[in-house]
């Protein structure tokens, strides 16, 4: 009775809400995954610059982040200490769920990372560059498989965008979704599809081991440490990021929206979260005010467009 | 240098103060959530990672793989005397345990599952050592033809194994299979099923599954069968160890739950929750008196609890040497390992090897650990059906709603102002199914295994179709599907050739009787 006692004791304090924080951070994913960590980066940052005295993280998962994104637009409009942690592939989840709460809802703020996309193959594979892969894909495009993440994701957005520059038709792109990059590193070492593409992270060590072979990155600039072209350097005229970026509750004042952004830039040119981006080998791609609202405006119209190529949104 | 080398310095490593410690809060944190039901060691590694992002990076990881072991061991306490599996991994457990228990027999049922733990957990450890490369090897080799083969043969063997009833088996893993359609389809990014409920989103949660199913419902049926509330607790008769045939009953099934669970756990998909419904059709199928499967027989424990923890080491193989997480548990470690700037791959065991042997080391001693916190603590779990029934049953809705609501307690529903948790609602909801399944007896274990296997089968079966371009001839291409079905149609038609057979006999018997 005693350990039940104790079991309980340990569960309550687990659930039990924290203290009162200067920002709360919600990160709409499960613990561990790239929108966790960058909540919890943030966090470290926030309190070691001493921007803010107490942060707290909650996350809520599910849905390519539409769940905690509906969930914050409802709950905490017009609370200016509430942010969230979003990215790329909430665009394409915003689309694709037909949700009915969108980026329009929340207040965005700044870019703050991105990494770049890696196209791999089996280090066994027949093709040996981008060129192979192309020719393999204008002689039959439903032939050659991806694996990658979530339907509707970078990773897929990719492909088609890929499929779409090199003039094949984006709804014959064979796309095998994985719940993750991670996941779909089993089929692929394993020869069970074509080709891989997921963030570089994802196969960093599998590539540098010799069991996948780096067709290419889709940023535009090659990526430190890794030997590989960009897309545009293999004859694709193409460059696609995964960005990943912060906003604040709908119904803030301007003023509020300004202290925050200004919050934010002071976190983002701080040295422990460059120190922090380092560890975890993400690229800064800061970018805030009217310069990122154009940005946005830009990503989600293309997304759109590609996302009805590939025949994921009607 | 060799293995038992790399061993030898993990151990040194291993065995200094400070990760000794981090080994005992891991283990004794682990046994205690996985007791609790609902709240599992995947919930409680996510928890402590911001906690110990500061922290030794070793320690920290010991810690979590300390948990890890630790929730498979508590699963079964509450499996066997709540009849309430505090791991899916354990539910099968309940099934005999807890027959066992009320017959008295509950001090012999946990001391084999603790016993069984600790030899799955020494021997698997030991292969992650010395056999890893090789296995990870063969487990690459499995596609996604062959992962749909292997889900028709724990569907097949599950629906054979639970219940009387193949029919009421099958219309349980039914129901299970159509509530796993709930959600965003992962390859089209579609919602199926999920009416506008935001929730639903992401599908039925496994545990609010389990927990109402097995938790609420036995809850709801106790309340509702007066005699039973009234009957008093069956006092643990005889001794609390296991006897010298309990013993002799016992190592086979220790040995061959290891053997199924180890390269389970090992393989992407696999998880050891298969392993033990494998295990448990595998024990009823090599059992000596197959008739007391039902009513309490001691290898279907023995069993299941060897093959969840052989399991639980088995995950790590994968998870270490290629950086793949095949349970929600590894996924975490995972998201453990890069918060500390370790990418788990090939490379981790070059760059990183005395951190790898350090963490395989001191799994071994957080098995000696569990055994020596679990052991003598049976009498003290033994003495929890003691307590009146009103009781025990009130700490478990208790146990099972504080669970649920530290696990998804999101106050997302609302009538005015309010505020409720949807998931709590779709506990009760599933309590009440959980009684009616009970009530007109069916099987409850088909429903969450549909659910937990539904999903995989049906987006392994698409990948499937997806890379063959539509060409269902794939799905019986290699040769692993292909023994892997026979294996399914053995399991099929042996028991309807044994049970006819057995027909035969009596009518045969009948006939000599009439001369």
């Amino acid at each position: 009775m005693n350990k039940l006692l104790l079991a309980a004791l340990v569960s309550g304090a687990l659930s039990m809400p924290a203290f009162a924080a200067d920002y709360t951070i919600l990160a709409p994913a499960a613990p561990g995954g790239g929108w966790d960590q960058t909540a919890r980066t943030m966090q470290e940052a926030f309190t070691a610059e001493g921007i803010s005295g107490n942060v707290q993280v909650t996350n809520v998962p599910g849905a390519g982040g539409t769940i905690g994104l509906a969930q914050f637009a409802n709950q905490d409009a017009g609370n200016p200490n509430a942010l969230i942690v979003g990215g790329y592939v909430m665009v394409g989840a915003i689309l694709t769920n037909m949700s009915p709460v969108t980026l329009a809802d929340v207040t965005p703020i700044a870019r703050l990372t991105g990494e770049a996309v890696a196209i791999v193959v089996p280090a066994a594979s027949d093709i040996q560059t981008l060129d192979d892969l192309v020719a393999k894909l204008k002689e039959n495009t439903g032939a050659v498989s991806w694996a990658g993440g979530s339907a509707g994701g970078v990773d897929h957005i990719t492909a088609g965008l890929i499929a779409k520059t090199i003039g094949v038709d984006p709804t014959q792109v064979n796309y095998i979704a994985y719940s993750g990059g991670g996941e779909a590193l089993a089929a692929i070492l394993g020869g069970q599809v074509t080709v891989g593409i997921s963030g570089i992270s994802e196969f960093a060590s599998q590539i540098q081991a010799g069991e996948l072979r780096l067709l290419a990155v889709s940023s535009d600039e090659r990526v430190p440490g890794v030997d590989g072209p960009t897309l545009k350097e293999a004859g694709i005229d193409l460059a696609v990021q995964n960005w990943r970026m912060v906003a604040a509750a709908p119904g803030i004042t301007p003023e509020q929206k300004a202290a925050i952004t200004a919050d934010v830039k002071a976190l983002a040119t701080s040295a422990s979260w460059k120190a922090a981006l380092e560890t975890k080998g993400w690229v800064d791609t800061y970018l805030d005010g009217e310069a990122f609202d154009t940005q946005l405006a830009a990503d989600i119209a293309a997304t759109e467009t590609i996302l009805k190529d590939i025949g994921l949104v009607q | 240098m060799n293995t038992f080398e790399l061993l030898g310095q993990g151990l040194i490593a291993a065995l200094q103060v400070q990760n000794l410690i981090y080994a005992l809060i891991g283990v004794t944190l682990g046994t205690a959530v996985g007791v609790l039901p609902g709240i599992g060691p995947a919930l409680t590694v996510a928890l402590l990672l911001p906690v110990t992002y500061n922290l030794d990076p070793a320690g920290s990881l010991i810690m979590f793989a300390g948990i890890y072991y630790g929730g498979m061991y508590g699963g079964s306490t509450t499996s066997i005397l709540l009849n309430t599996p505090g791991e899916s991994a354990s539910i099968v457990t309940a099934l005999e345990g807890n027959k066992m228990a009320r017959q008295g027999r509950g001090g012999p049922a946990l001391a084999t599952a603790a016993i069984g733990s600790f030899i799955a957990g020494l021997i698997a450890t030991l292969g992650l050592a010395f056999i890893a490369p090789f296995v990870v090897k063969f487990a690459l080799s499995f596609g996604p033809a062959d992962y749909f083969a292997l889900m028709i043969l724990a569907f097949v063997t599950v629906s054979a194994a639970f219940g009387d009833s193949p029919l009421r088996g099958l219309t349980a893993l039914f129901i299970g299979l159509g509530l796993g359609i709930i959600g965003i389809d992962q390859q089209t990014g579609q919602t199926r099923l999920a009416f506008g409920v935001l929730d639903l989103l992401d599908g039925i949660e496994v545990t609010t599954l389990a927990v109402a199913l097995f938790a609420i419902g036995e809850t709801l049926k106790t309340a509702a069968d007066r005699e039973q509330v009234e009957a008093s607790v069956m006092a643990v008769k005889g001794s609390v160890w296991m006897t010298l045939e309990d013993w002799k009953r016992s190592w086979g099934s220790w040995l061959r739950g290891t053997f199924i669970g180890f390269p389970i756990g090992a393989m992407p998909a696999g998880g050891a929750d298969i392993a033990s419904f494998l295990s448990y059709s595998a024990e009823k199928s090599f059992a000596k008196k197959p008739e007391e499967f039902g009513h309490g027989a001691i290898e279907g424990v023995a069993g299941p609890e060897a093959a969840n923890n052989a399991s639980a080491a088995g995950t790590l193989v994968p998870l270490l040497t290629l950086g793949l997480p095949t349970t929600a548990t590894a996924a975490i470690m995972l998201a453990g390992f890069q918060q500390f700037g370790l990418q788990p791959g090939p490379l981790l065991f070059a760059n990183n090897a005395s951190l790898v042997w350090a963490l395989i080391a001191s799994l071994l001693i957080a098995n000696f650990m569990l055994l020596v916190l679990n052991l003598p603590l049976i009498g003290l779990w033994v003495k929890l059906l003691t307590i009146p029934k009103p009781w025990l049953y009130a700490g478990i809705l208790v146990f099972a709603t504080l669970g649920t609501l530290g696990a998804n307690g999101a106050m997302s529903m609302g009538f005015g102002s309010v505020r409720i948790s949807f998931e709590l609602v779709l506990l009760l909801v599933f309590g009440v199914l959980g009684y009616l399944l009970r009530r007109f007896g069916y099987p409850i274990a088909p429903v969450v295994v549909g659910l937990i296997l539904g999903p995989m089968a049906e987006q392994q079966l698409r990948r499937a179709l997806s890379i063959s371009q539509g060409d269902p001839a794939v799905l019986f291409h290699s040769p692993i599907s292909l023994v892997l079905y026979a294996v399914a149609i053995i399991a099929v038609l042996l028991p309807m050739i044994m049970r006819m057979r057995g027909k035969g006999a009596v009518l045969g018997q009948l006939a000599s009787d009439e001369d």
